[in-house]
């Protein structure tokens, strides 16, 4: 804590900028009450500069940009393969006989900025009978554990399914600079819109 | 949704319900049966990830079609939410420490590409 950082006028800016995170927490003190009225509305948000100043965090070095439709097969493609990896894990599970064979798979992804590593690994972890054992921000090669190897097609197969998962990230949410230096060329939705806009050099930080 | 027609949209949601409820049923036993049966540390935590997750997604969905008030759902929502973002996450960190203090076998996982050079 430095000193300046107690300064009024300091702190105010600060919780400026955190604004989408005040929303949230408010947001969720909202739902939890279960009713929208002024009063929970302005303790939620009382509670919530609480939080955002006591439990300081870290900025999430994310420049990226939101694109509708990609977010939108992003979304759809992880509820329905949530849905089939969800049986399949509970049938592999309930059925008699032998239970199926595990492997570690090394996939080595294209863009190992942290936020985008993260939604990856998370989403990797719920849908493609994958389990993330280790991840090594230094590199972007994350460790997963594969439930059946030989059901998912062998661990050439997996590496594909993980990069296409982290295709459809990517298009969803980075930037057009990142898409780019991914080699994937960037969609046809805002390619004019922000060209430029994150400068090239965005990594090489990640080292930790 | 209190106070359309009761007829046709309560049989609906009932029966989306209903499917939905044996839906997760299933899922969540199958977790449990899965915890029970899997050998290994690892495999054990797929079920917790996987069925568990959507299990309980499917059956929260069936209440809020069944109890069909905002507030409840608003609840509803965030226990899918925290769930969706805190279980993989706890996964890891389980399947992680077993991973770094020996308590999953090397020899169990064909092929087993950790510690390979990059």
């Amino acid at each position: 804590m430095s000193p300046q950082s107690r300064r009024p006028a300091h702190q105010l800016r600060r919780l400026g900028s955190q604004w989408h995170a005040l929303a949230l927490l408010t947001l969720i003190w909202v739902l939890l009450w279960g009713d929208l009225s002024w009063a929970n509305v302005i303790a939620g948000a009382v509670i919530a500069v609480a939080v955002v100043t006591m439990f300081p965090l870290p900025a999430i070095d994310m420049h990226g940009t939101v694109r509708p439709w990609p977010a939108v097969v992003l979304g759809a493609r992880f509820v329905a393969d949530l849905f089939v990896a969800s049986f399949e894990v509970a049938w592999k599970a309930i059925r008699p006989g032998p239970v199926p064979h595990g492997a570690i798979v090394a996939v080595r992804l294209r863009n190992p900025e942290d936020a985008y590593l993260t939604i990856t690994a998370v989403m990797s972890s719920l849908v493609p009978g994958s389990l993330v054992v280790e991840a090594r921000r230094s590199t972007g090669v994350v460790y997963l554990h594969v439930l059946d190897i030989d059901g998912s097609g062998g661990p050439e197969a997996v590496r594909r399914d993980t990069l296409a998962l982290e295709e459809r990230v990517l298009r969803a949410f980075a930037s057009n600079t990142v898409l780019a230096r991914c080699g994937l060329v960037p969609g046809d939705a805002g390619t004019a819109l922000d060209a430029g806009s994150t400068p090239p050099s965005g990594r090489g930080e990640g080292d930790a | 949704m209190t106070h359309v027609d009761p007829g046709l949209w309560t049989t609906i949601a009932d029966t989306v319900a209903a499917v939905f409820l044996l839906a997760g049923a299933f899922l969540t036993l199958g977790a449990g049966v899965g915890l029970l049966r899997f050998p290994s540390l690892l495999a054990r935590m797929h079920t917790v990830t996987k069925p568990q997750v959507l299990g309980l997604i499917l059956l929260l969905t069936a209440l809020a079609l069944r109890v069909r008030s905002w507030s409840a759902v608003g609840m509803l929502v965030l226990v899918v939410a925290f769930q969706l973002v805190t279980s993989p996450v706890a996964a890891h960190m389980v399947g992680r420490a077993g991973f770094r203090t020996g308590k999953v076998d090397p020899d169990d996982l064909r092929p087993n590409e950790f510690g390979e050079p990059d």
